[in-house]
């Protein structure tokens, strides 16, 4: 695992983004930019466009006006090199459940696997370093919700990309899954990193912590409208 | 190991898991062949003049029974989301999908019905043509099946909107390998019949994953 991200590693700028969902509209003039040892957390209430927005910045959803650049070039003129660079985890982990968490494990991180030289032997410990270890051979569909969210998570140990796009990460953890989520956040931030994050959790112990409150900025603009 | 090769490998793990899911179709297959002699009539004569055509109906409509499956776990479980959020080929993915499809279903299919050939008293001259038409005829239904799978993975019973849409494409496929097994029992030639499945196949190959992957990515990208 390296120690450092190169210091240009990481340069994802959105500019002038709106979005409507059904004739609401989530957001718009939403301009930010996440560089390296940045963390961006979304918030808002429910229903307030954090996912849509996160999809969005993963290149998942195309379904909206304004600019995503990655490295200053549109995003999808770029999608391979930000696909290779970005870890996109979403409410729904890809996880099989008939098959068992180190079957599971090998496929998630296989689009890296060859070019980041990943073998079993990171995998055996990665899972063992999110409490999964005498679990890597049972079937996903005997262990807990919190224990198949941990199998995504595992991943977070062994991919290389600066840039990890994380959506409700901490749902279903225990204290000891919460706490270590958190500490590994903070550890790629400090390896120069970058993570954003939807969230309804507090993320107090990281000083570079930037909030974006969809909620309270569309209900600023109404009123400055009114 | 590149995300292709690994779903293909999972898919073909998850299949040796849950044996069920490509059973049944078989199973389907063999019992629709087998009650036919039963209810209709079982003069060998008259079981040899409809043999092919009844086994080949009955091969696809067990391919129908297993495609509903194909597509929707994917979705539900995010593995969909993974494969976009990869920038890997979903041209690739989407072959690949057709490809395990074929190798649960097609196959084991034209593995079994020599079997059935026999229990329907299939003229002896038409066996290679069957085998030759199903062995180039089920991977076109995967592949044309893999559309339809695609198109109606984000709808909740979609089943029946997937026959209807598929089963007007496969049509041609099924008329033209009947006839060469039927002209295959009358002593005839059948290179004509093979050829133009040959024909669809390359079509398939080659067309059927980009439809696929845009009906994949319409569902996901919203």
């Amino acid at each position: 695992m390296l120690d450092r991200y190169d210091n240009n590693s990481v340069s994802l700028s959105a500019t002038d983004l709106y979005c409507e969902r059904d004739d609401r509209v989530l957001f718009e003039s939403l301009s930010f930019a996440v560089g390296n040892g940045d963390l961006l957390q979304l918030a808002g209430p429910n229903g307030a466009g954090k996912t849509t927005l996160l999809r969005l910045l993963a290149g998942l959803n195309r379904e909206y006006e304004g600019d995503v650049s990655w490295q200053g070039e549109a995003l999808q003129d770029v999608f391979a090199e930000y696909a290779a660079c970005r870890l996109y985890l979403g409410h729904l982990a890809g996880i099989k459940r008939a098959l068992t968490p180190i079957e599971n494990l090998r496929w998630l991180v296989s689009p890296w696997q060859a070019e980041a030289g990943i073998d079993d032997e990171q995998l055996w410990q990665a899972l063992e370093q999110v409490e999964l270890g005498g679990y890597e051979e049972t079937p996903c569909n005997q262990l807990s919700a919190g224990q198949q969210r941990r199998v995504g998570l595992a991943r977070l140990d062994v991919i290389p990309a600066p840039l990890w796009i994380l959506d409700e990460p901490f749902t279903a953890l225990d204290v000891y899954g919460v706490e270590w989520l958190e500490q590994r956040i903070l550890q790629h931030i400090n390896r120069n990193g970058a993570v954003i994050i939807t969230s309804h959790h507090a993320l107090q112990n990281i000083p570079s912590l930037q909030r974006l409150d969809l909620g309270a900025l569309m209900a600023n603009r109404r009123g400055g409208a009114a | 190991m590149s995300l292709v090769t690994a779903t293909i490998r999972r898919d073909l793990l998850l299949a040796a898991r849950n044996p069920g899911e490509w059973l049944n179709p078989l199973m389907f297959f063999l019992m629709v062949v087998a009650l036919f002699p039963l209810a209709v009539d079982p003069d060998p004569k008259f079981l040899a003049r409809i043999a092919g055509g009844v086994i080949w109906v009955a091969a696809l409509l067990a391919t129908l029974l297993s495609l509903d499956a194909l597509y929707k776990a994917d979705v539900d479980d995010g593995t969909l989301e993974q494969w976009l959020a990869s920038g890997e080929s979903l041209y690739l993915l989407a072959l690949g999908k057709a490809l395990v499809h074929w190798l649960c279903s097609g196959l084991p299919l034209t593995i079994m019905a020599p079997v059935l050939g026999l229990m329907m008293a299939l003229p002896n001259d038409a066996y290679w043509a069957m085998l030759l038409s199903l062995l180039i005829g089920t991977p076109i239904l995967s592949l044309l099946g893999s559309v339809g799978a695609a198109l109606t993975a984000g709808v909740r019973s979609g089943g029946l909107l997937l026959s209807l849409l598929i089963l007007p494409m496969y049509v041609p496929v099924l008329i033209f390998a009947a006839s060469a097994v039927y002209h295959a029992g009358l002593g005839m030639t059948y290179n004509g019949q093979i050829g133009f499945l040959g024909a669809m196949l390359a079509l398939a190959v080659c067309l059927t994953p980009f439809a696929a992957a845009a009906a994949l990515k319409l569902n996901l990208s919203r």
